[in-house]
């Protein structure tokens, strides 16, 4: 006898009990239901279609509107009160030595952080339980919250480095830390335990195993959070507002200098707010430079998370 | 080898020794240092949270001895800036509702379809297509979706409906919709995965029984995936109430108590953004403003990061 449900062997008469089944069974959905499958179908690819038309309006906006502005003297001319000669060179190096700083600080903190949540911690502590909890509120502090901290802690108060561009990448550091933090962790915890267990079996000491062994296994997850984080540090524009961005800096910025900085997105922000459209266009000329940078280093992170995702 | 390392000497002559455990005989000092060192950079997250309730608690206290907390909370009035001064915070309040409200109004249908579509409706290959895009168009900067939503939302949507934008360019609607279109990524992304998560067992149970395609995503998976689904509208809805950039270029500077969304509009983090650019003294009176409107926004945020983590953790202890 067939196996093949759909050509049943058999006799005649099976073949026709089959084919009787089938057709009572298949018409019991009535019309009214595929009908409105259909529609919901439709609807369903209506909502993606928006979203993801929306979403790349954006991109293709700043392209049509800044287009005319896009040239050399856009990423070498300092801002200007005359549109024709205003550009972004010292909102570019501040964004740079921002995210230099951000950096710094961020990469050894954030995964020593994680191989200590994942590696070392008791989770049936009440400290540890804090801490993790902790790390998941604070990624859903909003940004300029960190600005309120910045302006209070870092710029005044405690710290007291004023308003100089060291602060701004301390405050940015610890807007994305909590991003570095996580993701880390999820690359270390992919790490399998017989990793650690071979390891340690062979005489390697706890942080001679994570040193040798769990690190450089994690490294492609953890360089995507950091990645990630980056882009994240490079768009945010709240905090600096409150930290000391100035807008009209024409010269280039050092990190502890207290003659003002900026930052990329400051400065675009200051030119979307002026009256005349010559300035909205370098405004969209400014988000395309940004988008550039910020699209490519998403891609680069999924790339990289794709191509190096380790099945064990 | 010594013999007191081997296991074997444990019971034979190990009467009068103390019970030894298989870590070292004397702990490296390194490795102690190493935890240490560790364990203080996990500690700096905590240190981040005190700083941040510290930072806001001193100056709301100090704001509170010069302004009745009464007032604060509910009065209807914000003027800071003006004598005699006014600070009734709820304008600020019904502003960050206003916009948060119409991006939800935007984003948890478009979202939630959309996450529908990803998880049950689409093949592999479009999927793997469609669900990077969306996560990279997600790291698209607020300040851009912000400069996209003033130099062309705005003008056209004043052309189509005039009744959005009273006093153009800036609109409360307009700034939702921005608002909405920066967070159905966060909707879908996380409602994917939720419903995902979903045991395929389920899906086919309901087939078996004769549901069609769409009963099963309605009546079968999406209720499975509640709470992780509602965890993503939570987590928006923070994100939605903390954009800062968004509402600073379309919303607009007026505070008003309005839910129309022509209205120009002031929200809590709209105040606090263009209050603080400025050189404000601290210890006075308009400086303490800016943090006891930032607890109120930090309060109103943690609760709703508080009821989304719990929500997930729920649908994650169910399926996994």
């Amino acid at each position: 006898m067939s196996l093949d449900r759909l050509q049943p062997g058999g006799s005649a008469r099976t073949q026709l009990a089959v084919v009787g089944a089938r057709s009572t069974t298949l018409t019991a959905q009535n019309g009214g239901d595929k009908l409105k499958g259909n529609l919901f179908y439709a609807l369903l690819l209506l909502a993606i279609a928006f979203a993801l038309a929306g979403l790349t309006a954006i991109v293709v906006q700043a392209f049509v509107k800044g287009s005319p502005a896009l040239s050399t003297h856009l990423l070498t001319d300092p801002p200007s009160a005359i549109a024709d000669r205003a550009g972004f060179r010292p909102a570019i190096v501040g964004t740079l030595y921002l995210i230099v700083g951000v950096i710094f600080l961020v990469v050894p903190l954030g995964v020593g952080a994680a191989v200590y949540l994942e590696e070392y911690a008791d989770r049936t502590r009440w400290w540890n339980r804090l801490v993790e909890l902790n790390i998941q509120n604070l990624a859903g502090v909003p940004s300029i919250i960190y600005g309120i901290l910045g302006l209070a802690f870092i710029v005044r108060g405690p710290l007291d480095l004023g308003f100089i561009l060291a602060a701004g990448s301390l405050t940015l550091a610890l807007l994305v830390l909590p991003t570095v933090i996580l993701a880390s962790r999820e690359a270390i915890r992919a790490v399998p335990p017989s990793i650690r267990e071979g390891s340690l079996a062979l005489g390697a000491t706890q942080w001679q195993t994570i040193r040798r062994q769990v690190l450089p296994a994690s490294i492609p997850g953890i360089l995507t959070g950091v990645i990630l984080a980056i882009s994240r540090a490079i768009g945010e524009t709240a905090p600096l507002l409150l930290v000391g961005a100035a807008t009209f800096v024409t010269f280039n910025p050092s990190f502890f200098s207290d003659d003002g900085y900026t930052a990329l997105p400051v400065l675009i922000f200051n030119y979307a707010t002026r009256p005349q459209d010559e300035f909205r266009v370098l405004a969209s000329a400014g988000v395309i430079v940004m988008l550039v940078v910020l699209l490519a280093m998403n891609a680069f992170a999924v790339w990289l998370r794709n191509r190096y995702e380790q099945q064990w | 080898m010594d013999a007191r390392n081997t296991i074997g000497a444990l019971s034979a002559t190990g009467a009068d020794r103390p019970p030894r455990s298989l870590a070292a005989p004397s702990g490296r000092w390194g490795e102690t240092v190493v935890k240490a060192l560790l364990a203080l950079c996990a500690a700096i997250s905590v240190l981040t949270t005190t700083g941040i309730v510290i930072s806001l608690l001193t100056p709301t206290i100090a704001f509170f001895s010069e302004v009745a907390i009464g007032d604060f909370l509910f009065g209807t009035d914000w003027a800071p800036t003006f004598t005699p001064s006014s600070f009734g915070v709820l304008p600020l309040v019904v502003g960050t509702l206003s916009t948060s409200l119409w991006g939800m109004l935007v984003a948890v249908p478009v979202g939630l379809l959309s996450a529908i579509f990803l998880s049950e409706y689409a093949s592999p290959r479009v999927r793997k297509v469609v669900k990077p895009i969306i996560e990279v168009l997600a790291g698209i900067p607020t300040v851009a979706i912000g400069v996209f939503a003033l130099l062309f939302l705005s003008p056209t949507i004043a052309d189509v409906f005039p009744f959005m934008v009273n006093i153009a360019p800036f609109s409360a609607g307009i700034a939702g919709l921005a608002i909405g279109l920066m967070i159905v990524p966060i909707i879908a992304s996380i409602s994917d995965d939720a419903m995902r998560a979903v045991p395929a067992g389920l899906r086919e149970a309901a087939y078996g029984l004769g549901a069609t395609k769409m009963k099963v995503a309605t009546r079968v998976v999406f209720p499975a995936a509640i709470s992780g689904i509602v965890a993503s509208i939570v987590l928006a809805a923070s994100r939605a109430v903390g954009e800062t950039m968004i509402v600073l270029l379309v919303a607009g500077a007026s505070p008003r108590l309005t839910f129309d969304p022509g209205a120009s509009v002031q929200t809590m983090t709209a105040f606090i953004g263009t209050t603080a650019t400025g050189d404000i003294a601290p210890g006075t009176v308009k400086y303490d403003t800016i943090f006891a409107v930032g607890s109120l926004l930090f309060v109103m945020t943690l609760l709703m990061n508080i009821v989304a983590i719990r929500l997930v953790r729920k649908y994650r202890e169910v399926y996994e």
